[in-house]
């Protein structure tokens, strides 16, 4: 947003509703999944998403280090997310800035929610997100392979977490924002979705928005975390090659 | 985040087994794994690769951007690499700040690639005292299953070869360049396991190897760094005939690499 | 199994079990579970009357729970169950032992057959040691008790170590410990079953690593039908069970000349079968999952 110095603004939205990248309004850019692409973390997964390649690692639950963070009722998740240096145009000094800390944050805060922690006293649950090509959503990117990660763990928890951004480019609401929709569109919206409760465990927004528009952009973007939670639990049937498995609903007695 | 110890009966189990010719994964004494070199795995990147040596996994991306050129050497660029050993890639790795192993790492890469003269720096050169290409080798370790120095320096010597100048979008040039590479300096890597110098070492077997050597030789038949790591010792004809081994490794990774 | 044969009782013949027809039932995290009537159990979690897996796994109804049997995670210990640890840290009073578990296992000297004074454990076990021990106590903190004291639990000395998951180690050990008798048998090797994934293994450097592939194969192929057949197979066509190791052609070296740390004795004597040998608990009734239920 308001990329100050930019030289041009490209034109975002065409007469027919079309994106830059010729999607429709609602429409997800390509995403391809693979869950446990690593040998020594307990649980992996690599996500590519339109220009976006993220790895997710998860290691635990395990002792705590350092210990005073250790916590007697439940297990602590630390997560961190970080860049790569050349995941970006300008190389990123190697390290963690304000952004990624906020990031580690918010996206710790999303997995507390329905990770059952309790289970496990004193112990840790690390996530590491490693953006390896950035192209706006990486946040998103990570905190889906993280969520796949944790399952391919088996991690327990309430549900999966699908996340997607909705924004506003050409004065309409969209579904996940590419670089330059994000650079130079009018807001930008990421979002974290517990389908099974419908509840969201991340929501940020940066930009300008009417109430009506909020309300669009609710409705899209929950419709969009559907369906990276239906991708994300065939990606996860996929690494078990469950083609004999029966479906839940045959076992209802 | 300190992983457990691996049991001493474990390690014992792999220098008896070194003893009798083999190896836990099936391997010779002087057998690799499979080797993978993906150039270009990274757009956001001037050069990159995503090299594997088995399941080890290693991605490298270069950078270039418009510096200055050191004062002590006006007339060429600068060549930084820099090693991550990030604790997604392994229990034993912890975040924060680069540790001994990943300066080691760095240093043992960049020490080859810089001493075979693989980039003529001077030709980094824009304007003398002025104006430079700065060039940034990130290494990023995604899976450490053993023999990170050598998938650390294929991934590195495979972004370099694969590199484009950036001239047209840093204003100093009408059009973007490949980077030319001149030599192509490979590492290998061994291990001792009992009397037994085992080449591209797993995990299991860096923890159990009683001394660690790392050879690095150019396309020109010159040796051009070694390193020998960990606690342990060489004797000199061991050295000599390890040099050897590394000879003969080198010219078939150096095919991989040039042909990827 | 379940209500379609009418109301099981509990009191039937341990041997005797349910038809097998049902097929497998997979579920994610966040999947409504038809419980059945049952209680929840392991891998699942309660919202009001309904029932959600919180792991990836296959369902079981089985009285009383309905539970997962998970694909992943760590060994979730369970009183009684033998497992191999190693030793992390040696304290004033007690060994840290890795379990593979989700947190440390303390070994208190009151559960070994010494009696050493402050300071002196480390005459016993030292860090990197392997044991064989018994899950003794878990407490609601988390902590969880071992025990060496028990028939056949003790330190572990030469061999190695193998891992495998957890959840199949009712594989590896079989009906009635049928396939962990037929792998010994046939590489004539002795082995400890940790119900943590932990197996040690005794015998040629030929016979273990057979072993290993054999485990490996377990791991890959566990959910598939015939799986003692395809092992028998494979044992068979590697090789016989008196080979002394893989051999390097023309390498004399190949025989194992050094002994085992003498200073120490054998400390557990193993109950000869055959060709090899085995110390394992055979669980009372073959399973496909762990016994005990773990509410969550």
């Amino acid at each position: 947003m308001g990329n100050v110095g930019a030289k041009e603004i490209p034109r975002l939205l065409t007469a027919e509703g079309r994106r830059i990248d010729g999607r429709r309004l609602d429409e997800l850019r390509p995403i391809s999944m693979k869950v446990g692409p690593l040998t020594r973390a307990d649980g992996s997964a690599f996500v590519e998403w339109g220009d976006n390649k993220v790895m997710a690692a998860v290691y635990g639950p395990r002792e705590v280090h350092p210990r005073h963070l250790m916590q007697t009722q439940k297990a602590i998740i630390q997560c961190r997310y970080n860049m790569a240096a050349f995941s970006v145009d300008e190389r990123k000094r190697p390290g963690q800035d304000r952004r990624s800390q906020e990031i580690s944050k918010v996206i710790t805060e999303a997995f507390e929610s329905v990770v059952f922690t309790e289970e496990f006293p004193k112990t840790s649950i690390d996530i590491y997100i490693e953006v390896l090509q950035a192209n706006a959503g990486t946040r998103c990117a990570g905190l889906v392979a993280a969520s796949l990660a944790l399952a391919d763990a088996g991690i327990p928890m309430a549900d999966l977490v699908a996340s997607v951004a909705v924004g506003k480019v050409g004065g309409r609401i969209a579904l996940d924002l590419k670089k330059e929709e994000d650079n130079f569109g009018e807001a930008d919206m990421p979002l974290a979705l517990v389908p099974q409760s419908g509840r969201l465990v991340l929501t940020q927004m940066e930009g300008h928005m009417t109430r009506d528009e909020l309300r669009e952009a609710l409705d899209l973007g929950t419709k969009g975390c559907r369906e990276i939670y239906e991708r994300m639990r065939q990606a996860l049937r996929d690494k078990y090659d469950v083609t004999s498995a029966a479906p839940l609903q045959e076992a209802a007695a | 985040m300190s992983e457990a110890v691996a049991a001493e009966i474990q390690t014992t189990h792999i220098i008896d087994l070194a003893r009798t010719g083999h190896r836990l994964d099936g391997r010779g004494i002087d057998e690799w794994r499979p080797v993978t070199v993906e150039p270009g795995f990274v757009k956001s990147a001037d050069g990159s690769a995503m090299v594997h040596i088995g399941d080890t996994a290693v991605l490298c991306g270069v950078k270039l951007e418009i510096g200055k050129p050191f004062p002590d050497t006006p007339n060429a660029g600068v060549l930084t690499t820099n090693a991550e050993l990030i604790a997604l890639s392994s229990p034993t790795f912890e975040p924060g700040p680069p540790q001994p192993e990943a300066i080691e790492l760095s240093r043992v890469v960049d020490r080859s690639i810089r001493a075979a003269e693989t980039i003529d720096l001077t030709k980094l050169c824009v304007s003398p005292s002025e104006k430079c290409w700065t060039c940034y080798v990130d290494i990023h370790c995604l899976d450490h299953s053993g023999n990170l120095i050598d998938a650390a320096q294929l991934a590195a010597l495979g972004a370099l070869t694969h590199s484009t100048v950036p001239a047209k979008r840093f204003e100093v040039g009408e059009h973007d360049y490949p980077l030319e590479v001149s030599h192509f300096p490979i590492e290998c890597t061994f291990v001792r396991l009992g009397d037994k110098i085992v080449a591209d070492p797993t995990f299991e077997e860096e923890t159990a190897g009683q001394g660690r050597l790392t050879v690095a030789t150019d396309e020109t038949g010159h040796l051009v760094a070694m390193q020998k790591g960990k606690v342990g010792a060489f004797s000199p004809d061991e050295i000599i005939e390890t040099v050897e081994r590394a000879f003969r490794h080198g010219d078939r990774l150096r095919n991989i690499v040039r042909g990827a | 199994m379940g209500n379609g044969h009418g109301p099981r009782h509990r009191g039937r013949d341990r041997g005797e079990r349910p038809p097998r027809s049902e097929p497998k039932v997979l579920v994610l995290p966040g999947d409504e579970i038809p419980h059945r009537g049952l209680q929840p159990g392991f891998g699942t979690y309660r919202v009001g009357k309904r029932v959600f897996a919180s792991v990836m796994g296959y369902v079981t109804w089985r009285e009383p729970f309905v539970r997962i049997v998970p694909f992943a995670g760590r060994y979730v210990p369970k009183p009684h169950d033998v497992i191999v640890g190693i030793v992390q840290d040696v304290q004033k009073t007690f060994y840290l032992l890795d379990i593979d578990a989700s947190r440390w296992a303390p070994l208190h000297t009151s559960g070994t057959p010494w009696e050493p004074g402050p300071g002196e454990l480390d005459q016993y076990l030292r860090i990197g040691d392997a044991v064989l021990v018994a899950v003794e106590n878990l407490d609601a903190t988390g902590k969880i008790g071992v025990t060496m004291k028990g028939e056949d639990l003790g330190k572990l000395t030469g061999g190695t170590i193998l891992t495998i998951s957890p959840a199949k180690i009712p594989r590896v050990i079989g009906k009635g410990g049928s396939m962990i008798h037929t792998i010994t048998h046939l590489t004539g090797t002795r082995v400890a079953v940790g119900q943590n994934g932990r197996i040690w293994v005794e015998g040629t450097p030929g016979g273990i690593q057979r072993v290993r592939d054999v485990l490996r194969i377990i791991e890959e192929e566990g959910q598939r039908p015939g799986l003692t057949e395809r092992i028998e197979g494979y044992l068979q066509m590697t090789g016989p069970t008196d080979e002394t190791g893989p051999q390097a052609p023309g390498d004399p070296s190949a025989d194992r000349t050094e002994p085992h740390r003498t200073n120490e004795p054998p400390p557990l004597s193993f109950p000869e079968q055959g060709g090899g040998s085995s110390r394992i608990q055979i669980p009372e009734q073959e399973t496909d999952e762990g016994e005990e239920p773990w509410e969550t």
